[in-house]
């Protein structure tokens, strides 16, 4: 089998910004001096007038976004994910979720893929921060093909939503002709021993996983959760009920992420043993992105290690 | 201004402090003190400069104000009462459960509030993302955002201020009333902000101190802000806390605290007096 093409997540977010922006001309993109990280730069490069930079001051571009959004723009306020998430929390909490504004929040270096800028710019917590945002919408794409349907999906949406990426390139192993729909899971291996719902990069890992595990005679079921919120609860029911066991995987800590979102579901509507793949409540460190994965646990191995013990 | 304009304008924010005592003692809750110090502020705004519409409240074309001080609600709303977004007489429901009149200012809830706020900071953020998007639109209308001298406090004022003299957003005008408390007492003895009207000046404003509860010293600055072209305009207004109810005025301790019967009782027959002499 040929090597797989592999892109970062926080380019294909650059990528269809470009894209939209060429038809949706009230579509604006806002920016905290990372432009060139976040991969908005090629969006400023195409739509210079329609790219504002706020300089290194989240707090004033979130709120600058939300009064844009109330004469008819869609901004997308890019950051890094610590800060979008983190440092702007009660300005995303106050001035964008509460009123319920049409404001589209890029959050690229997500989790510890970041790699050798280490604990500082690794956030792991934001999926808990953004969920607790009533009305707010939190997606994080599994590869190039879903990150950009999800920017145009996004789009449409009338409200808020929060979009995870990537900075570490992760294989496309979606077809071009992928339908993406906000709040659906994907079923992408059907199996009956054990229900392995991921999202972001743990989607790929869940997939080889599931192959490896085939060979050992799991059957495994292998579910692309990209939209954390709204959770797709039917299909998290339905592959309980199917397999009596479910892992869920994510590059975000245990707490508070996907792995706790299936746990709600589950205790009070199909209560399912679960164990939960994630960073354990520790903060991660500096090193290259794969070996981080692989020493926090977060690949391929881990997961064929946590299904086998599971299904002992 | 002719002589009964300004007289007109007095009565009408004697009528929104009035409407101020209603909310806060229906409520029995709310910020009085630093709602009765913008009434004229809140009064030209609303009566005399801005570009707006009671009738269609959300009208594309409209200038636009945000309450960064958004405690302040008892003001904007017994201003908006008066201008004929919804009637006064539900002024008594502020802060009730199920009041659409929320304790912070809800867009999505009250006819005429154009930002929902109440979190310190973010109300003139807000304001410059209005004005920014109204520039990128084309349009001519003006944005106005009022904030607290203690709330520039907040880093965040500063973020926005350098974006909005970055931007050259002249058609965006901050009003800070300067009444010189807060919660804790005194704002210079808490964490003082002065000098304001320097201050603003080196993040590129163009800025005018006044007496805020002179009409003719009102009118003149909001004139000369719209005429200020290329960068943001700031109006410092000294005001009096608790201005015109006697037993309030320059008191720290009514800065959030709502009157009594008896207090009640007093802060109306003051009023009511301030009203008739005026109407005489």
């Amino acid at each position: 089998m040929a090597e797989m093409k592999k892109v970062a997540t926080r380019d294909s977010y650059g990528a269809a910004l470009v894209e939209l922006g060429q038809e949706k001309k009230n579509l604006v993109v806002l920016d905290a001096d990372l432009a060139g990280a976040t991969k908005t730069g090629v969006f400023k490069k195409a739509f210079p007038d329609r790219h504002f930079d706020f300089g290194i001051a989240e707090a004033n571009m979130m709120c600058a976004a939300a009064g844009m959004s109330t004469a008819g723009l869609v901004p997308f306020a890019s950051s890094f994910a610590m800060f979008a998430a983190g440092r702007a929390f009660e300005q995303v909490r106050n001035s964008i979720g509460y009123p319920h504004m049409n404001v589209k929040i890029g959050a690229t270096h997500g989790g510890i893929s970041v790699g050798e800028d280490g604990a500082s710019h690794q956030c792991c917590e934001d999926f808990a921060l953004m969920r607790s945002i009533p009305g707010m919408t939190v997606i994080c794409p599994a590869d190039d093909v879903e990150a950009k349907a999800a920017v145009k999906a996004a789009y449409e949406l009338e409200g808020p939503v929060y979009l995870r990426f990537g900075r570490l390139a992760v294989p496309v192993f979606h077809n071009e002709d992928f339908k993406f729909e906000i709040g659906k899971g994907e079923v992408l291996r059907e199996g009956k021993d054990v229900a392995i719902i991921a999202n972001g990069l743990l989607v790929y890992e869940a997939i080889q996983a599931a192959e490896e595990l085939a060979s050992a005679g799991i059957d495994a079921m292998v579910i692309n959760m990209a939209t954390i919120k709204p959770l797709d609860e039917e299909l998290v029911i339905a592959a309980a009920k199917k397999c009596g066991k479910v892992i869920t995987c994510e590059e975000h800590s245990v707490i508070g992420g996907l792995g706790e979102a299936v746990c709600s579901v589950l205790s009070e509507k199909c209560p399912t043993p679960v164990k939960r793949i994630g960073v354990n409540d520790e903060f991660g460190h500096s090193g290259p992105a794969v070996k981080l994965l692989e020493q926090f646990g977060l690949c391929a191995s881990n997961i064929v290690a946590v299904a086998k013990d599971f299904c002992k | 201004m002719t002589l009964t304009e300004k007289k007109q304008l007095q009565i009408t924010a004697c009528k929104v402090r009035m409407g101020v005592i209603e909310s806060t003692y229906g409520a029995k809750a709310g910020h009085p003190g630093g709602s009765l110090s913008a009434a004229e502020v809140f009064t030209y705004l609303y009566f005399k400069e801005m570009n707006i519409d009671p009738k269609n409240p959300k009208w594309e074309d409209r200038d636009r104000f945000v309450l960064s001080k958004g405690h302040t609600t008892p003001g904007l709303y017994a201003t908006l009462a008066n201008r004929g977004f919804f009637p006064v007489e539900d002024l008594p429901t502020f802060r009730h459960i199920d009041s659409y009149l929320q304790g912070h200012p809800n867009m999505n809830l009250v006819p005429g509030v154009d930002m929902s706020t109440g979190s310190l900071g973010q109300g003139i953020s807000t304001a410059v993302g209005m004005a920014m998007a109204a520039k990128y639109n084309g349009k001519t209308n003006r944005v106005y955002s009022l904030l607290g001298d203690g709330e520039i406090q907040e880093g965040q004022v500063w973020e926005a201020c350098m974006s909005a003299a970055h931007y050259k957003l002249d058609n965006l005008c901050i009003v800070v009333d300067n009444n010189g408390l807060q919660i804790d007492g005194a704002v210079a003895d808490v964490m003082s902000p002065y000098p304001i009207v320097d201050k603003l000046e080196a993040f590129g404003f163009y800025v005018q101190e006044i007496d805020g509860h002179d009409f003719d010293a009102i009118e003149a600055a909001f004139a000369n802000a719209k005429a200020t072209a290329g960068k943001p305009s700031a109006i410092v207004i000294k005001t009096v806390k608790g201005k015109d109810v006697s037993y309030m005025e320059n008191q720290a301790g009514w800065h959030g605290k709502a009157p009594n019967d008896a207090e009640y009782e007093q802060a109306m027959t003051e009023l009511k007096a301030k009203l008739a002499e005026l109407e005489a």
